[in-house]
């Protein structure tokens, strides 16, 4: 499955995700908390600064991925234009795509496994009051595992459709999809339990 | 039913939701295309009920918030949950729930009737409440005019409320023991 951490490898990679998540917390709500139109802008300059520094590809790969957020910017802008209070459109505007921008960031560098282990590490307490951390790690692994499996099965329906009609499939293949993957799910917990089930760690 | 079972369900109904939002074949088809992806919330609640289905729109948004690609459009990452559209991720779970939760009290109800009403009532009002709530935080605008943006997507969530019930329906046909809301 394609990732949305960075092709460049960063500095930033290497810090620990934990910190990384912390620090984007604090930021975060610092920039909801300021209101000011100077403060946002030497914010958004520092995180266009901060993409700057890993080179142009990162840059670029970064910027591509804001850049669906132009509509609400247009909204934004257009809105306080006529509402005469530009200023604080532009205020909103900015700490928006700073507040995003810095998030990608985090994603960009750090691995899934590292943002995994985050999560692991935040459920373990959680663990003595019956949550079954081994389950929630083996569904992420097997949504990963089916997420393009289940995209193949539902092209090849749609496929078959279109064998059969002129007219495209719509919504009308997705309960054979949904029956597939029902039926999936029966083999796969049949297989799971054959092979010792998830409460194997409790009896040994 | 076995525990391995539930979370099998509960993983295949992720990435149901997630291949539902990223093959481009499985578009619904209204002249634009609108993925299907807020059905599969809908489905989620309708199909798993109310328990089940939010642990998979629960696991569905833990998993775009630990970097992985799977809203519409490929879109994911932790930048989701400062964007505008932060409320509709965060929705994502409770509708689903709530769907579920519905789903379960019209049991007196044809699966057809009850799934739908549960995808309006969860599906739409309550992924719309948190969606605008969202949209009203991030824009600095109050809920009014949140609630203007997101008129034009209220008609397409309507028409999938509806599929929903069809394809539960449907779904409750072809494999009775699997519709778990109903059993």
């Amino acid at each position: 499955m394609i990732s949305l951490t960075s092709p460049v490898k960063t500095r930033a990679h290497g810090w620990p995700a934990g910190g990384k998540l912390l620090a984007l917390c604090v930021v975060s709500v610092v920039l909801f908390a300021v209101p000011d139109l100077m403060f946002q802008f030497a914010a958004a300059m520092s995180v266009v600064l901060l993409y700057a520094l890993p080179g142009r590809v990162f840059l670029r790969h970064g910027l591509r991925r804001i850049w669906p957020l132009w509509p609400f910017v247009v909204v934004l802008l257009v809105w306080h234009v006529f509402t005469d209070a530009w200023a604080e459109g532009v205020v909103i505007a900015l700490r928006m795509l700073t507040a995003v921008a810095l998030a990608n960031l985090v994603t960009m560098t750090t691995s899934l496994q590292a943002m995994m282990d985050v999560v692991s590490w935040l459920l373990r307490p959680f663990a003595r009051f019956g949550v079954n951390v081994r389950a929630i790690e083996l569904a992420a692994a097997m949504v990963i595992r089916f997420t393009p499996v289940l995209g193949e099965k539902g092209t090849a329906l749609a496929l078959a459709w279109r064998a059969r009609s002129r007219r495209p499939a719509g919504w009308r293949v997705i309960v054979p999809f949904m029956v597939l993957a029902l039926d999936d799910a029966g083999h796969v917990s049949e297989a799971l339990r054959a092979r010792g089930g998830i409460e194997m760690d409790k009896k040994s | 039913m076995n525990s391995e079972h539930n979370v099998v369900q509960i993983a295949l109904f992720t990435a149901l939701i997630a291949a539902l939002g990223l093959v481009p074949q499985l578009t619904l088809a209204f002249g634009v295309p609108i993925t299907a992806q807020s059905l599969g919330i809908m489905l989620c609640g309708t199909v798993l009920g109310a328990r089940r289905g939010g642990l998979a729109a629960l696991l569905f948004i833990g998993l775009v918030a630990l970097g992985l690609p799977l809203l519409a459009g490929g879109r994911g990452g932790l930048g989701v949950f400062t964007s505008p559209t932060a409320g509709f991720a965060l929705g994502f779970p409770v509708a689903a729930f709530a769907t579920g939760w519905v789903m379960e009290r019209l049991s007196g109800v044809t699966v057809v009737l009850a799934a739908g009403i549960a995808a309006v009532l969860g599906g739409v009002v309550v992924l719309y409440a948190f969606g605008i709530s969202g949209m009203a935080i991030v824009l600095g605008r109050s809920l009014t005019e949140a609630a203007l943006l997101v008129t034009a997507f209220i008609p397409g969530d309507a028409v999938k409320a509806v599929l929903a019930g069809i394809i539960t329906a449907a779904l409750y046909r072809a494999r009775p023991h699997s519709v778990f809301s109903r059993s």
